[in-house]
């Protein structure tokens, strides 16, 4: 498909078969365009399809709602009687969640704020370019560095008895989800017209009035997609949270102030998956059909995929929403 | 303001004085936000380059690891990692740029198209650890490829096609209308259109969200884990082909997960040493991407 400039092409009336090799090909290449716009819904509807055939034989036959989910007996390595109750692996997942937003919501709105109101035009882009480095050092870095730089930390100026805790991964994941929260929000800012900024300091408000009482009611639906997609990424965060939960099955939670235990080392439903599919095989079927019970901790794995899948799921269609919301106004 | 005349209407009276108190404190905060989010960043980078350093020479990169992981060089986890990217890169960029091209140029505005739209969103959102479990569940098992180099390389292709998709559509939009209408006018078809305006004018843009998408395939750990990534596996030599695309490899996301948990008495200037080169190794390609978008929006022609 070289120099098919405009004009030459109305030699295709003329028949000829470079004309006509030129117009399949052409053909070919739309084709090919419209399979590859639709694989990104082949391939969502591909990892649910698979993730469920792995995982669907513990559904049929060991699955019960209260176990599964109200209990925190996560105990899959027993010979007697091994137990899959995910409560505690959901709390832990919670509570890392919780501990990066408080940290990454308000500074990464903050920092979104100060980007698009306040910045002239090179702090602006020196700010983003950082902001983009910060995205792109690896999850397994981050997780080196809570163990190597945060766990020591924690320990010196807590007095914790070992630093790989809720605490430490929250700081983590806080870090890793301000860019998506930045960037995601200051798109929503941008998004609002420069006729309500003009139309506000025309009344003599400055920047602040502007931003809290003009830009950011104008743009709130955005910023909480923006806070909603940082859950997202903090819930589906895996390499760091393995590395600096402590990977302990707990529930940080008792009945005496302060409640929840920041400093206790939890475990996360992606961190599970990630450090117990390597030791649990897969083991086929009997001749009956029937699973051996041995086999249930593989397939339980996969059923933690689909719990993953429907919270980010959820999360994701629920942001998009808000945010088709915006647009239509 | 009250009648003062029109002098008493610029002096500051105690209302605009605390309004422009205010004012100040307020994007005084917003910058110490700002500053206090980056600040552990240059931290971080200064505390890994300065631990890293005694470790710090070509042999880490170039040799071969002795020891049990204990000493010498990354080089089949560098090679591991830099097949992993190409093969992944190879696999994506055609399906992710021509998806780009149907959302942008193809689609209309109806209920399919945001079907599309969402199940882009929410491919960007699925977990990592979720990929890694689809990978083996598609490509390792049912696929029959085994833990190999091309089933990891699917399973980063996927993951890292939304971020394509949305970076391709967003260069292509940004091509002006108008643009489009000329050559339709003088009797392109719309992929000649396509292949000889609307490209041209957006490749800087796409390249960009490719390349970014390199240092995401080549940072990623939990998808590579299960589907074809061992902790060693050397190949023997320090030429460049010591994989084919079925064997199983080391990557460099791995090996530092691995000699940082796994493996006791690594000396830590190794350690630290893995992750700058890691770190580093991400850098560069994104350092390429602000580069060209830089030196693409100073020759924007409109």
């Amino acid at each position: 498909m070289t120099g098919g400039k405009g004009g030459r092409s109305g030699g295709r009336r003329h028949g000829g078969t470079r004309a006509l090799i030129r117009d399949l090909a052409e053909r070919g290449i739309v084709v090919l365009i419209h399979l590859s716009g639709v694989s990104a819904i082949i391939f969502v509807f591909g990892i649910f399809f698979f993730i469920f055939r792995e995982g669907w034989p513990f559904l049929r036959d060991s699955f019960d709602v209260r176990g599964f989910f109200l209990s925190d007996e996560w105990v899959p390595n027993s010979k007697t009687n091994p137990r899959y109750g995910i409560l505690a692996l959901v709390v832990g997942t919670g509570s890392v969640t919780f501990i990066a937003m408080l940290l990454a919501v308000p500074f990464g709105l903050g920092t979104a704020v100060f980007i698009s109101e306040f910045c002239g035009r090179k702090p602006k882009e020196l700010l983003k370019i950082l902001i983009e480095m910060l995205a792109a050092i690896p999850s397994v870095v981050w997780g080196f560095i809570g163990l190597m730089v945060i766990n020591p930390l924690i320990i010196r100026w807590t007095g914790a008895p070992i630093g790989l805790n809720a605490l430490n991964a929250g700081i983590v994941v806080g870090l890793m989800s301000v860019p998506i929260i930045v960037s995601i929000a200051e798109d929503a800012l941008r998004a609002v017209p420069d006729t309500y900024r003009e139309a506000a300091e025309a009344l003599g408000a400055t920047r602040w009035q502007v931003v809290y009482k003009v830009i950011v009611p104008a743009a709130k639906s955005g910023l909480l997609a923006a806070a909603l997609l940082g859950v997202g990424r903090a819930v589906g965060e895996t390499m760091a949270v393995l590395m600096c939960t402590g990977h302990s099955v707990n529930v940080p939670f008792s009945g005496e102030f302060p409640f929840f235990h920041a400093l206790e080392s939890v475990r996360t439903l992606t961190a599970t998956i990630a450090a117990e599919l390597g030791e649990s095989p897969r083991i086929a079927a009997g001749p009956d059909g029937i699973f051996p019970p041995e086999a249930r901790h593989y397939q339980v794995l996969f059923v933690l995929g689909m719990v993953l899948f429907a919270i980010t799921f959820a999360i994701n269609i629920v942001a998009d929403l808000i945010v088709k919301g915006v647009r239509k106004r | 303001m009250n009648a003062g005349g029109a002098g008493a209407l610029f002096t500051a009276t105690r209302f605009t004085r605390k309004k422009l108190l205010t004012q100040r404190i307020a994007a005084g905060v917003f910058a110490l936000m700002a500053i206090l989010i980056l600040i552990p960043l240059l931290l971080i980078l200064g505390h890994l380059v300065s631990r890293a350093w005694p470790a710090l020479s070509w042999g880490l990169i170039a040799d071969l690891p002795r020891d049990g992981m204990r000493a010498g060089g990354l080089w089949p986890a560098v090679v591991g990692t830099l097949y992993l990217v190409v093969f992944s890169r190879l696999i994506s960029t055609p399906i992710g740029v021509l998806a780009g091209i149907y959302l942008n140029e193809f689609a209309r505005d109806n209920w399919f198209t945001r079907i599309v739209n969402l199940a882009v969103v929410n491919l960007a959102g699925v977990p990592s650890i979720v990929h890694a479990l689809f990978g083996v569940g598609a490509f390792v098992l049912f696929a029959g490829l085994g833990k190999s180099i091309l089933a990891a390389s699917l399973t980063l292709a996927i993951m890292t096609l939304p971020v394509l998709i949305a970076s391709t559509k967003e260069a292509l939009a940004s091509v002006p209308q108008a643009f489009r209408e000329a050559c339709w006018n003088v009797g392109a078809s719309k992929w000649q259109t396509i292949w000889t305006i609307v490209l041209p004018n957006s490749v800087s843009g796409i390249l960009t969200g490719v390349i970014l998408e390199v240092c995401r395939a080549a940072g990623e750990t939990a998808p590579i884990m299960f589907t074809g990534v061992v902790f060693y596996r050397s190949g023997g030599g320090t030429g460049l082909f010591l994989y084919g695309p079925l064997d199983q490899c080391m990557a460099l996301s791995y090996h530092l997960r691995t000699i940082s948990t796994q493996v006791p008495h690594v000396p830590e200037s190794l350690l630290y040493g893995t992750a700058v080169v890691l770190v580093g190794f991400v850098f560069v390609f994104n350092s390429a991407a602000i580069a060209l978008r830089v030196y693409m929006r100073s020759r924007k022609k409109w």
